[in-house]
């Protein structure tokens, strides 16, 4: 079961990995790899669509935007990280018992 | 799946606040009931909003040729319902729309309805649909030996199908809030943004899902059973 757990994670690594292949050398000067959130915002606004409401706080930069991705990402992977060693721990000590 | 900060008209945004918030506060409900009922189920409750912090998180690239991300809802959907599903999502929202202004307080019923509600609830139809008619031992069985169970395929469909109706929910919404030219022509125009590039996403997404969800299965067992997530 290790062995088909592994096997899956690489089958979806390989499937978010095949862009990279199918469209290499492309990037967002031509279009590819945009976000479809932003892509969708854009076709809203190309409707003459004025927002009537700006986001509270923004952050200032690309970088200070992807330090509070990666800090999501790190809360979700810690919870998950911390319960599945507490339940692993728990269970040799009963074991043990 | 997000609809920025502002871009929806206010009567919209109001209408999907209307529509998720009853929901919302139904799931706080049964969040405490099933707190009550089964305090083991807490630690499988922080999993599945941890996953979904997680996995909302993360922006892939797709074989059409953009960018976006799953939603991992369709874990939290099949375990405790989509109303319980529709809290923790919430929350993620929240955290999205106040610290990176993705989404928004103005959008946030809109979000809400399709990632924390249709999304959860597409995911528990399809896999009671697939476990139900199973005889519970089989089912249990199987899926403590983690072998290729019919709840393993159940939870893959569920988090593929979860993702994509997240994303149809959305284009959707945009659809009929923007009409032009017509309501149809706009929906088609939004699925081909939103909806095509999440088929290799949603693959992505079911498989992750597969994997956390047979872990917990092992070692949560019994909890799971008691909240009859295996008939």
């Amino acid at each position: 079961m290790r062995n088909k757990h592994i096997i899956l994670v690489i089958l979806a690594i390989l499937i978010a990995t095949v862009p990279f292949v199918l469209y290499s050398n492309l990037g967002e000067e031509e279009g590819y790899f945009i976000g479809a959130d932003n892509k969708a915002s854009e076709v809203v606004e190309n409707t003459g669509y004025i927002p009537w409401f700006n986001s509270i706080w923004e952050a200032p930069s690309a970088e200070i935007e992807s330090l509070l991705f990666a800090l999501q990402a790190a809360i979700g992977a810690f919870i998950i990280a911390y319960i599945f060693g507490y339940w692993h721990a728990k269970s040799k000590y009963n074991k043990k018992q | 799946m997000h609809i920025m900060e502002g871009f929806l008209p206010w009567y919209w945004c109001l209408f999907w606040y209307i529509i998720s918030l009853p929901i919302v506060a139904y799931g706080i409900i049964k969040l405490k009931k099933i707190i009550g009922d089964t305090p083991e189920a807490k630690s499988l409750l922080a999993v599945t909003g941890g996953f979904m912090f997680l996995l909302s998180s993360l922006k892939l690239p797709s074989v059409a040729g953009s960018s976006s991300h799953p939603t991992g809802n369709g874990l939290g959907g099949v375990i405790f319902g989509p109303a319980i599903s529709a809290v923790l999502a919430t929350i993620v929202l929240i955290f999205q729309a106040l610290l990176l202004a993705h989404g928004g307080i103005t959008t946030l019923g809109a979000n809400i309805f399709s990632m924390g509600i249709i999304g959860p609830l597409v995911a528990w139809i399809v896999y009671k649909g697939i476990v139900r008619n199973n005889t519970n031992t089989n089912n249990e069985v199987n899926i403590k030996k983690s072998n290729f169970s019919k709840p393993s395929i159940a939870m893959f469909l569920g988090a593929f199908l979860a993702n994509i109706s997240t994303y149809i929910v959305t284009s959707f919404q945009l659809a009929i809030a923007f009409p032009e030219p017509t309501v149809e022509l706009s929906f088609i125009k939004f699925l081909l943004i939103f909806a095509i590039p999440q088929v290799s996403l949603g693959i992505c997404e079911g498989l992750i899902t597969v994997i956390i969800w047979e872990n917990l299965a092992k070692v949560k067992f019994d909890v799971l059973k008691r909240l009859n997530v295996f008939n």
